[in-house]
This record gives structure tokens, sequence and C-alpha cells, in this order.
């Protein structure tokens, strides 16, 4: 690979790195923005307002909008025509590290079971990587996700036992919110996941997380569960910040996959209402579309 | 108008506070999360210059930049979660004197009776406003323990104004998301 290429690259992922970790995405914004505007209870406006004169001065001021960036995780969608992908993991890898140093981000990343902190978000493990290949295609598509503190607590994954059912679904969601929902900077993005084993409906609530708030599942069924948990959840009044007030959530996707008969896996992941998301498409000439933040791109 | 609490904080600016009340601080303020809370009580270690007395924490992991002189700012600062620091707080609070403790979500029963018993006050400043409560520092004044690394160093700051901080635990031990906990609890119960 031409050294003007790779440089090109890894600039491109710093570029995308450091603006995902300070602007919210469009869909994140927007439904913050709408939430503020609805609610009506008045210590919770006040938290609003917090939130969004948070999101302006971070503009302003060309800063991560929470201290907490997380540890990187990468969801890199590989189209088999791309030319770079021998170098790939190295290119992305010195990206985030850069974009740590220079931005700069939090250096979260600490060794296995040590308190040694690495410095620069890089480490075993880290940043974190999830590939599938697209046939036919020559584009590298990356979503970027960081995983904050705090928000990551309330994560978990179970199986069930498929009498349990939708209703065991529900309540697993339910109690994992009101358990944990409170410390977890609500209202939430929330990821569930449908699965068979705990690994893959734990995988699975990760990828409903990275869609996009006002997408729904193609399953007829499960987007009317999307909608049911989210009207359920809303009933707590958990937002914003555990202060209590008129809603819990930002959204509710479900991802769900065929699964054994003898088993209803069920995973959740957690977003704050700063939920830091990342989505850009890098054609093989290395021109760009930054779909999460579309707005930036004027 | 402002409630203001000024470092040292003595136990009448803090005695008539109740749950639910909004402040603000102006003074020094120092960051101190898990290892630090470790450090003190574990270890049986106190920061070498800092004094805690009268003083106030801020459970928060901060991202610190340095200007073009080299000086060390803060870029970022938000409360991460007090929960984390449960086990350890109340005899962190017996240990230090420390009168407020600032972080984000509540904490529970035995740093409230710490707190009653000790004279002591846990705010609630809004998760994620980071870099809102990066603008109200004025400067970093010191930083001990760095071997922990950026996130989990003691970063000793001059504040001004400093929050909206809201009491969540108040001197008689009354705890706001406790209380608030059980009014979810209630609606959870309708809803399975």
């Amino acid at each position: 690979m031409e050294d003007s290429k790779k440089q090109q690259l890894i600039s491109i992922i710093q570029d995308f790195t450091a603006t995902t970790g300070i602007y919210l995405a469009d869909d994140v914004e927007k439904r913050i923005r709408e939430l503020a505007e609805e609610e009506t209870i008045p210590h919770a406006k006040t938290m609003y307002e917090c939130m969004i004169k948070d999101i302006d001065l971070a503009k302003e001021l060309h800063r991560p909008l929470c201290q907490d960036t997380g540890v990187l995780q990468y969801f890199v969608d590989v189209g088999t025509g791309f030319p770079y992908i021998n170098e790939l993991k190295e290119i992305i890898t010195e990206g985030a590290r850069k974009a740590t140093l220079e931005t700069p981000l939090r250096p979260n990343v600490v060794e296995p079971l040590g308190e040694h902190n690495t410095g620069d978000n890089v480490g075993y493990g880290a940043p974190y990587f999830e590939y599938d290949i697209i046939p036919n295609s020559s584009d590298l598509r990356v979503r970027l996700y960081m995983a904050g503190g705090g928000c990551s607590l309330p994560g978990r994954s179970k199986v069930l036992m498929p009498l349990e059912g939708v209703e065991g679904v529900k309540k697993f969601v339910y109690q994992t919110i009101l358990d944990w929902g409170v410390n977890a900077c609500p209202p939430l993005c929330i990821g569930i996941g449908l699965g068979t084993c705990a690994a893959t409906s734990a995988m699975l609530s990760k990828k409903a997380l990275l869609r996009p708030i006002g997408t729904h599942s193609e399953y007829p069924e499960v987007a009317a569960l999307e909608k049911e948990i989210r009207e359920g959840l809303d009933s707590l009044g958990i937002a914003p910040l555990g202060f209590g007030g008129s809603r819990t959530v930002l959204n509710v996707n479900i991802e769900a996959a065929a699964h054994h008969p003898a088993t209803l896996g069920v995973g959740i992941t957690t977003g704050c209402w700063a939920t830091r998301r990342g989505d850009i498409i890098i054609h093989d000439d290395l021109s760009t579309e930054f779909v999460s933040h579309k707005r930036l791109e004027g | 108008m402002k409630k203001v609490l000024t470092t040292p904080i003595s136990f009448d600016q803090i005695k008539d506070l109740k749950i639910g009340d909004t402040v603000y601080l102006t003074g020094t303020l120092a960051t101190c999360r898990d290892s630090g809370h470790k450090r003190v009580v574990i270890d049986n270690r106190m920061p070498d210059r800092l004094d805690l007395k009268e003083g106030a924490i801020f459970h928060a992991g901060p991202i610190v930049g340095k200007d073009e002189k080299g000086k060390q700012y803060m870029v970022s600062v938000g409360p991460t979660t007090s929960r984390r620091m449960e086990s350890a707080e109340a005899e962190f609070i017996e240990k230090t004197g420390i009168r407020l403790i600032i972080g984000k979500g509540g904490m529970m029963d035995k740093t409230a009776e710490a707190c009653k018993k000790f004279g002591a006050i846990h705010c609630a400043f809004p998760g994620g406003c980071a870099v809102v409560a990066a603008q109200e520092v004025e400067e970093i004044t010191d930083v001990e323990w760095m071997d922990f690394g950026m996130p989990e160093a003691l970063w000793v700051m001059k504040v001004k104004e400093f929050g909206p901080l809201i009491v969540s635990i108040d001197t008689e031990g009354n705890n706001l998301f406790e209380n608030n906990k059980k009014i979810y609890k209630e609606r959870f119960d309708k809803l399975v």
C-alpha cells in the first residue's frame, strides 16, 4: 500500500473518531432536543437544558461532550473489493491512537486485571474489532461505538426457558433498567438481542444499539415489541438522569435471530443520553460519506 | 439567588440543606474515584499535599489537556457513577473529614448513615455534562497519584460556582435517589 494512501486512511479514521466524540449523531441529537422540548416537569427540564448547553459548548469549543469517551469499538463491514484490507487493523488502530492523543480523548484502556493505563486507548484487544464481509462491494463501512463505563454497567444477557416467552423478555429488560438505569445517564438508547445463547444475544443487542433511532425491525412482531417495551420503560419515568421525568429512553431497538427451540436468549446493551456512535462509508478512492453526521457535511 | 458553598465547608454551611436543593461550589475540589478510595480506605494512605478535611471531592475521571504554554487544563470533566464507591465511602468520610461528595446518581444506606453521623452531603452533578463542568474549573492547581493514570489520579482544581449540584443525601441521611427508586419500583410492579 502506498504510504500516502495509508496516511490518508489513518487521517480519515482519526477525524471520524474525534468527531464522533465531539458531536452526537444526527438522530441522537434530534431526539434529545425533542425530549427536552416535550418535557413538562420543571426540574427535569432544567436537566435537559444542561444537556443541550453541553452539546452546544462541545461544538463551540471542539471538545468531547462527555469526558468518558469510552473504550473504542469498531464494527467494520469490509467489501471484498476494498483495496486496503491487509493493513486495515493497523490503520484503524493508529487512527484511534492519534485521535486519543490529539483530540484529546480520555485514555481509558487499562491492561487485563491490572491498573496500568496504556495512555493511548490501545492495548491487548483494544480497540475492539468486529468484522463482516460484504460481497461484491469495494466500500469499507466503519461504525464506531464509544463504550462508556456508566452506560456499559447495565449490560447483561441471559438464556430464558422458551415457555417464559415474550413476557420473560420484557420482565428481564424492565428489571435491568429498574436496577441499573438511574446511573447509566438516562434517557437511554436500548439495544435488545434475541438469539440462542448468551453470547449471540449479547452481540445482537449491540448491533441493535448501533441501528439509528427511528429505524425498526423488519419483522412486524419484533417492531411491535420494540414499541411495547419503549412505552413500558417510559412508564417508569427514570429520565433525565434518574431525577425522574416523563420518560426513560430515547429509543428501543431489537435485533432478533432465528434460535434453538429449547432456548430463548436475551441480551441488553444500553447507551447513555450522549450515546456516541459514528457511521462512515469509505470508498475505494478514499472519498467518504459520514452517514451518521450528515449535517456536518453541509 | 444561587446558594454557594465555599471550601473549607463548615457544618453550618450544609446543615440546613435538604434533598432536592440546588447548590454550587466555589473553592477547592479534587477528583477521586475507585483507585483513590481504595488507597485511602484499604491501603490507609492520605494524599501528600491535599487536605481533605472540610473539603470536597468529585467522583470523576477527567480529560486533561495542555495549553500552548504547556499548562494543564480541564478539557472535559463530568461525574462518574457514585454507586461504585459505596463500599468505601463511609470509611472515606470518617477518615478524611470530607463534607461534600459530588458524583452521578445516588449512593446507598451506608453512605447516608455516614453523612448523618459525620456531617457530610452527597450531591449529583448532571451526568454527561462534562464541558459545562470543565468551564466552571478556573485552573488545575495540583495532581497527586498520577501512577493511577489520567482518569483515576487526584486532580486538584480551583472551581467557581461549580454546579448545578442537586443534594441527593443530606445531613439527616435523607436519600433522594433511594426515595425515587421506591417510586420507580411501584411503577415497575404495575408493569409486570
